[in-house]
């Protein structure tokens, strides 16, 4: 379909660009032409309406021959075989035209003056045909820069849909390990708390198999996630562990990524707790105000500690899944000062779907 | 090193985690031959215990508080075998290169256990050959690869000082032991210049001599000294002779 007759808008403002090219036409019809000023409007405004619409068929020829893969052989004898019909067709018109209008008393004579005047109409109409051609080939490639940057939107939407995908969901396999060491030393010192291990490792591991799949969950979710994890780590680390946590009431029923606060748990412990001998503890706070979630995680650390690997890997990993789904509407810092480490988190709440559905229901009931 | 016909095998578990050290003890309580004369939750205890009470088998965790398991092997020397234990596999290599008797992953089975014991036993007897590393290359054995150091962890007697290398000055040879001048303060630490100067980054560590590596940020001015020969004046006073070569080396980074 040609792009100029998808919108009808379009349309009107193509052949608002025709009106001054009519003007032309009917000065030199009126002027060189040596019709009067009447007689040329009256030919020039229907002519040029009508090769409006003759020079919109360029748009094929353009298609079939685009300037970048076509001989120039091929590009002139296509347009200027073109042109040739177009004006051709022009010139059959304006003498149907004439003939009709010198039916009337007031252009008696116009066929026989209008036909002194072919050679330039001819003329006028390749040029206008040619025009035409120009004027398709920025459309076309206005059109070509468009859809370029439409599958390069797409491509780079499929990426971090890929990557988010990837992004999400990843139990680290070491916590696993030491976990199972823990319960294998467990199983000859106390049985029960062995067991009492298995189940919350099974529960942990269960909690976070389940919500890869979910694109948000409450946030009282993912704290009861982040206090299963605590529960298993609490067993190995012992009184080495210390949690607060600070969060306000209105703050659970708020939205976030799943699995987007547990890595920053586990960083907290991983670089902190693990590295202080004596232990630290581990603050989390959350807050909600003005359509916005305010997250932080604090924990004490050794600033002398052994490098570890993996350092900050986590970290950004939130950082891109934040950046990914938020664009600028979230924020991310993290910083050290002193012995304590702190990551802050910014996001916006989002509505849970239950509360919009329910909201349709109601609506429906209304009406 | 073998051990006396008799004599216990003395053992000394590192491990952060009681409960992981509960594991490997009650796998060793199985082998009365074993003597476990300490546990130890962290680096400086590890090496304050190996120091002091001279182990023929260290269990060594990798990741610890203070000092990392092989920060530790580097302070202790080649002495005793060696078994890391850690739930990370991306250490092996490093292990070996530092001839670690063995490495078991957690959690540890038995089996694994039983075998890495043997190995021991017989690098402690003297028929595994135990090829030590001389203490001067083992830190270079022991550091990430692909890394340059950000500190450097030194044993004096039974006690550890890490030494930032931001707040390094510079490292004098001296025979086989590197003197690390810091803050006013020498310490003296078994390795070679020429390992410490691989495990610097080039770009602000500069061996200027045969026997100087300086931090380049504490070079104040050169000055000419004698006739063919420089000195480097540090912004903390101390004067340090710089070889033709260092010399060339040193003009070549200051003029860029």
């Amino acid at each position: 379909m040609h792009p100029i007759l998808i919108q009808l808008r379009r349309l009107v403002y193509y052949l608002l660009g025709w009106i001054p090219l009519a003007g032309m036409l009917a000065y030199l019809l009126a002027e060189p032409g040596g019709l009067t000023w009447v007689e040329a409007l009256s030919v020039a405004f229907p002519l040029c309406l009508l090769y409006a619409f003759v020079c919109l068929a360029a748009w094929y020829p353009c298609l079939a021959t685009p300037l970048e893969r076509s001989s120039v052989p091929r590009f002139l004898i296509t347009h200027v075989a073109g042109a040739a019909v177009a004006s051709a067709l022009w010139l059959f018109a304006a003498r149907t035209l004439g003939r009709t209008l010198a039916g009337f008393p007031r252009f008696a004579g116009l066929d026989v003056r209008l036909y002194q005047d072919l050679p330039l109409l001819f003329g006028t109409g390749v040029l206008l045909y040619l025009l035409a051609v120009g004027f398709h080939y920025v459309l076309l490639a206005v059109e070509a820069s468009r859809q370029a940057e439409a599958r390069l939107m797409q491509a780079s939407l499929l990426a971090r849909d890929a990557e988010l995908r990837a992004l999400k969901a990843q139990v680290n396999p070491h916590f696993l390990f030491n976990s199972l060491n823990s319960i294998s030393a467990l199983t000859a010192s106390d049985p029960a708390k062995a067991r009492e291990m298995c189940v919350l490792l099974g529960d942990f591991l269960r909690r976070t198999l389940g919500l890869g799949e979910k694109p948000a969950i409450p946030l009282e979710e993912e704290m009861s996630l982040i206090h299963a994890f605590l529960a298993v780590e609490k067993i190995r680390y012992g009184d080495r562990l210390h949690m607060e946590e600070t969060i306000d009431r209105e703050a659970l029923s708020a939205e976030v990524p799943p699995l987007l606060l547990q890595p920053l748990v586990e960083n907290a412990v991983v670089h902190g707790i693990a590295n202080l001998v004596g232990g630290g503890w581990i603050r989390l706070s959350a807050g909600r105000h003005d359509g916005l979630l305010d997250l932080t995680i604090e924990n004490q650390f050794d600033p002398e500690a052994p490098p570890r690997r993996r350092s900050g890997v986590g970290l950004a990993n939130v950082r891109q899944r934040l950046e990914a789904r938020y664009g600028n509407r979230a924020s991310f810092s993290a910083s050290a000062t002193g012995d304590r480490f702190r990551v802050a988190v910014t996001l916006p709440t989002e509505t849970l779907p239950v509360q919009d559905s329910a909201r349709l229901e109601v609506k429906e009931k209304d009406s | 090193m073998s051990i006396p016909e008799g004599r216990k095998i003395r053992a000394v578990i590192v491990d952060d985690e009681d409960l992981a050290r509960q594991v490997l003890r009650e796998f060793i309580s199985a082998h009365p031959e074993i003597e476990i004369v300490a546990e130890c939750a962290n680096g400086f205890e590890a090496v304050k215990a190996a120091s002091e009470l001279k182990p023929d088998l260290v269990f060594l965790d990798i990741q610890m508080p203070k000092l990392d398991g092989f920060e530790v092997l580097e302070l202790i020397g080649p002495g005793p075998a060696v078994i890391f234990v850690t739930a990370y596999d991306t250490f092996a290599i490093r292990a070996f290169e530092v001839h670690a008797v063995d490495y078991l992953l957690k959690p540890i089975g038995a089996a694994r256990f039983e075998a890495a014991l043997e190995r021991a036993k017989e690098r402690l007897s003297g028929k595994l050959p135990s090829a030590p590393l001389p203490a001067m290359d083992l830190a270079a054995a022991a550091r990430p690869p692909q890394q340059y150091l950000d500190r450097i962890p030194v044993r004096e007697g039974a006690s550890v000082s890490i030494i930032p290398v931001a707040k390094l000055d510079y490292a004098e040879a001296q025979d086989d032991y590197v003197a690390l001048a810091c803050q006013g303060k020498k310490h003296l630490k078994q390795q070679t210049i020429s390992s410490l100067e691989a495990a610097l980054d080039p770009s602000r560590f500069l061996r200027i001599h045969r026997s100087y590596i300086v931090n380049l940020e504490r070079v104040a001015r050169i000055e000419p000294y004698g006739k063919d020969s420089f000195v480097a004046v540090l912004n903390t006073g101390a004067q340090l002779p710089v070889s033709r070569a260092g010399h060339q080396r040193l003009r070549a980074f200051l003029d860029r």
